[in-house]
């Protein structure tokens, strides 16, 4: 017997919109059972996973924060991916964006202007792309996987963080933790709205989806990203350089992750500590995907996964279980979402032979 | 089958009602068809037939949806290729499936049973290859072949498995007329053996010269069975295409103009350790000609096409001239702007992109010689769909490419319509200088034809053609210069009456700087 995969010959339009919540359902279903088999009562925990966290004004701000640097690295990555070319790098991008904005407030904290808070900015866009340009640089002239590279370079600027943390930018007055001077209020990237705690972060990623859905949409460098994603040798036909791509793409991605990275420090953390992203880089990758690469459905999925991270916290604290549950039901929901994806374009065939009609029936 | 002499011999594969879906789509609907033992068989069809579908079930890549297949009178299921193999059939595919870096007699081990010592296979191999009159060297690095001797590889691994029936897929689309000659004798001594061939073409002439009996198949079913030596090509044609075939004249005015597209001693270098590198190329194309390139497949047609066309530009620039202005180093699109047009072989991921709709393919080549109709909002670069796609339907008209729906995916097409459109796309902006890369390559005769009359008009109304192709019947047809690309070197140009097919199979074989003289002389 074997297994193939046959692409459908037509993708249904019903299901391709149901498909996300046929995996919901499945993920509820699988993730009640689960629930039952630990001795938990599934539908409290359902309820503190899903609903729960979207009841309080308090924790519809904390999803923001939580789902803002997604959306805004994943909505670069998309770029990325869609053109071929594959940063996984975006969690060390990130982390560079926020030391390169830090420097105003932690070397130069006695500038008190209006301006530091857009320089702030534009010092995180240009350290996220020029540390997402070292791959870049690889990739476009040495041909170098910039798969491996990127993601090396995230322990790079891990250590790099930690390092300055303990060393040259550690407060002076912080009692030897290894922390920096906190950010002044000049410094500190404002509220939305004034009802909680949710910063300019989360505007920034809405204004970023929507550009680049914009530009993917209705330009010829959306159509140019597409053509070079789709087959390098066509958009070389087509006069589109491939080379001046991956500089495009790596350091447009590596600006909006150093943005995550500065909006989070200056809007969330308001000093720079030896760890400031719990993987926010890596998850934007799952986002990114989940949201097919449509910067309008990343704006979803970063909701959907910022739930998650909410509602397992919630789930935590309500039905006393470790983290490691709430781990596997979130793997769970993924792989439906995806295996449902897989399953639209795809259809499933056994191919069983008759092992008895012995002279063709073995089969090696 | 009304088939002559029928009485002889019980078939050794016998084919009844084989249907193959994919989806509603049938490939293959009912076929019926019988091998008897010794004959060559032919099977004849357009591309997009259903012939390698079929052949495809008979060797074990693809499980047929209903129907039987009865091998010496026996039903069989032929699960896989090494059941096909078990079983007694042998299959020459039309793309080879060869290793570059490894030796002839490795790339033949790669497909026998474990356990059989390499020395042993080479001496087999070099045997066997000798006793058919196909010589081989068994320890040659199979990227130093040319097609012909990589065909005799995958043919010897054939034969090897001692079959009984032997599956050849377009075997001479990749020779030279003296390589098929050889390649018949060869069938013939099969023949004689007792075994059976299966010989899948679409070039009459062959099927005329070799095989016993014929069967035509034509939108997945068989058309017509028949003794194609009592048959005429055009009522082959006929069965083929279901309709006569129009004939492309390229009768009309001939006169000379200005020199429209010029190389002058054209090197580069290969850039991949397998391709071929270009040779001092020189040649001019004249406004109101078709400069012909003949070649046999892998002699640097994809390469001449990349420097031509400027997706890969020379390092100087006046080795290329457009329309007398050196463009060596420039771009596509600069070239482009200059009025020329380019048309490369391979459709998908090249001249097209599957995924992307036919409007999306119009921009993808003319994105900047139409910046003004198919470009707004300035510095944004917002692509205007309305004016894209009634230049689409424009092309699809003029063009009459068949198609689904008002703008589907490029891939849905079939091969002959979107080489339509993709020619199309070209003639649309009336190009003083086109470049064409196999321009009816895995096409159908209907659409072939089609595509062949443009060029000819295209040249006539004053543009300058350069067509570069292996398909000796196209040359002939649109050409009026011709020359002959072998092994990165072209030959001199020659006006098309002046050539013999003999002689451009002789240059085919590079033997234009050694047998020059020789050739004046027999030409006088």
């Amino acid at each position: 017997m074997r297994i193939e995969l046959e692409r459908r010959p037509e993708v249904s339009r019903l299901y391709s919109i149901l498909s996300p919540f046929i995996a919901l359902a499945l993920t509820i279903f699988f993730g009640g059972i689960m629930f039952l088999l630990l001795g938990k009562d599934p539908v409290s925990a359902l309820y503190s996973f899903f609903i729960e966290p979207l009841m309080e004004v308090w924790s519809l701000h904390e999803l923001a924060i939580k789902a803002a640097p997604l959306i805004l690295i994943a909505v670069g990555l998309s770029v990325c991916y869609r053109s071929n070319n594959w940063n996984i790098g975006a969690e060390g991008q990130f982390i560079m964006g926020a030391i390169a904005g830090s420097i105003l407030p932690v070397v130069f904290y006695e500038w008190h202007s209006p301006l530091v808070l857009p320089l702030m900015m534009l010092l995180g866009m240009l350290g996220g792309a020029l540390f997402a340009g070292i791959p870049a640089f690889l990739k476009a002239h040495l041909n170098t996987n910039e798969i491996l590279s990127s993601l090396m370079l995230v322990y790079v600027a891990q250590l790099f963080l930690d390092w300055l943390v303990r060393g040259p930018w550690r407060n002076p007055g912080g009692m030897n933790f290894p922390e920096t001077r906190t950010f002044d209020p000049i410094t500190i990237l404002p509220e939305m709205i004034t009802s909680g705690r949710a910063h300019w972060g989360f505007g920034f990623a809405i204004i970023a989806a929507v550009l680049i859905w914009f530009m993917m949409r209705y330009t010829l460098k959306g159509f140019e990203i597409t053509v070079l994603g789709q087959s390098e040798r066509a958009g070389r036909f087509a006069g589109f350089s491939s080379r001046k791509m991956i500089w495009f793409s790596m350091l447009l991605s590596g600006a909006l992750a150093g943005l995550a990275g500065i909006a989070e420090v200056s809007g969330a953390i308001q000093q720079l500590r030896p760890v400031i992203s719990p993987g926010y880089g890596f998850t934007a990758i799952i986002v990114a995907f989940l949201g097919r690469l449509n910067p309008l459905g990343i704006v979803v999925a970063g909701l959907v996964l910022a739930l998650t991270y909410l509602g397992g916290e919630a789930v935590q604290v309500s039905l006393q279980i470790s983290d490691k549950p709430i781990k596997v039901f979130q793997g769970m929901l993924l792989f439906f979402v995806l295996s449902c994806d897989t399953l639209i374009h795809y259809k499933i065939r056994m191919m069983w032979f008759d092992l008895s009609d012995k002279p063709v029936g073995e089969v090696r | 089958m009304p088939a002559e002499g029928e009485s002889a011999n019980s078939p050794l594969l016998a084919v009844g009602n084989l249907t193959k879906l994919f989806g509603a789509f049938a490939a293959c609907n009912g076929i019926d068809l019988d091998i008897r033992a010794g004959e060559i068989h032919a099977l004849l069809g357009e591309n997009g037939a259903g012939k390698s579908t079929l052949v495809k079930m008979l060797f074990g890549v693809l499980s047929p949806s209903s129907g039987q297949i009865l091998w010496q009178g026996q039903p069989v299921q032929i699960s896989s290729p090494s059941a096909a193999r078990k079983l007694g059939i042998g299959m020459v595919f039309q793309h080879f499936s060869l290793f570059e870096a490894l030796t002839v007699a490795e790339n033949i081990a790669l497909s026998m049973d474990p356990g059989v010592s390499l020395s042993r296979i080479a001496k087999e191999a070099s045997d066997l290859s000798h006793a058919y009159g196909l010589p081989l060297d068994p320890n040659a690095h199979v990227a130093d072949l040319s097609v012909g001797e990589r065909q005799r590889i995958e043919i010897v691994r054939a034969l090897l498995q001692n079959p009984k029936l032997i599956i050849l897929d377009e075997p001479t689309s990749v020779l030279t007329p003296q390589e098929a000659d050889r390649l018949f004798e060869t069938l013939g001594k099969l023949k004689a053996e007792g075994r059976s061939v299966l010989y899948i073409s679409h070039r009459l002439e062959e099927v005329q010269r070799i095989c016993d009996r014929a069967t035509v198949l034509r939108h997945g079913k068989v058309t017509g069975a028949c003794d194609p030596r009592k048959e005429t090509p055009s009522s082959l044609a006929r069965m083929m295409v279901g309709s006569d075939v129009a004939h492309v004249s390229a009768e009309g005015t001939n006169t000379k103009g200005a020199i429209k597209l010029e190389a002058r001693h054209l090197s580069a270098g290969a850039r991949t350790p397998f391709a071929v590198s270009l040779k001092n190329i020189c040649l001019k194309v004249h406004a109101g000609e078709v400069l012909a390139i003949a070649g046999v497949a892998g002699n640097g047609q994809g390469e001449l096409f990349d420097a031509l066309s400027g997706e890969y530009p020379v390092e100087s620039d006046d080795v290329i001239r457009i329309a007398d202005k050196p463009v060596g180093t420039r771009g596509i699109n600069t070239r482009r702007l200059m009025g020329a047009g380019f048309v490369p072989e391979e459709r998908h991921g090249h001249a097209a992109v599957s995924a992307l709709s036919l409007s999306d393919n119009l921009v993808l080549a003319r994105s900047q010689s139409d910046r003004r109709a198919f470009l707004g909002g300035g510095v944004l670069g917002l692509i205007r769909q309305d004016a894209v796609k009634m230049a689409a339907k424009r092309i699809s008209e003029a063009m009459d490419v068949r198609k689904s729906g008002e703008n589907p995916a490029a891939g849905s097409l079939s091969g002959g319509n979107l080489q339509k459109f993709i020619v199309g796309r070209e003639l649309d902006r009336q190009p003083s200088v086109l470049v064409v890369n196999q321009p009816t390559w895995g096409v159908d005769a209907g659409a072939a034809s089609r595509i062949r009359q443009a060029l000819v008009d295209l040249a006539k109304s004053g543009s300058a053609v350069l067509v570069i192709s292996q398909d000796l019947d196209e040359i002939f047809e649109v050409a009026t210069e011709i020359a002959v690309i072998s092994e990165g070197k072209l030959s001199d140009i020659y006006p098309a009456s002046e050539l013999s097919r003999e002689k451009i199979g002789l240059l085919m074989g590079g033997m234009y700087g050694k047998t020059g003289t020789a050739e004046t002389a027999h030409a006088h």
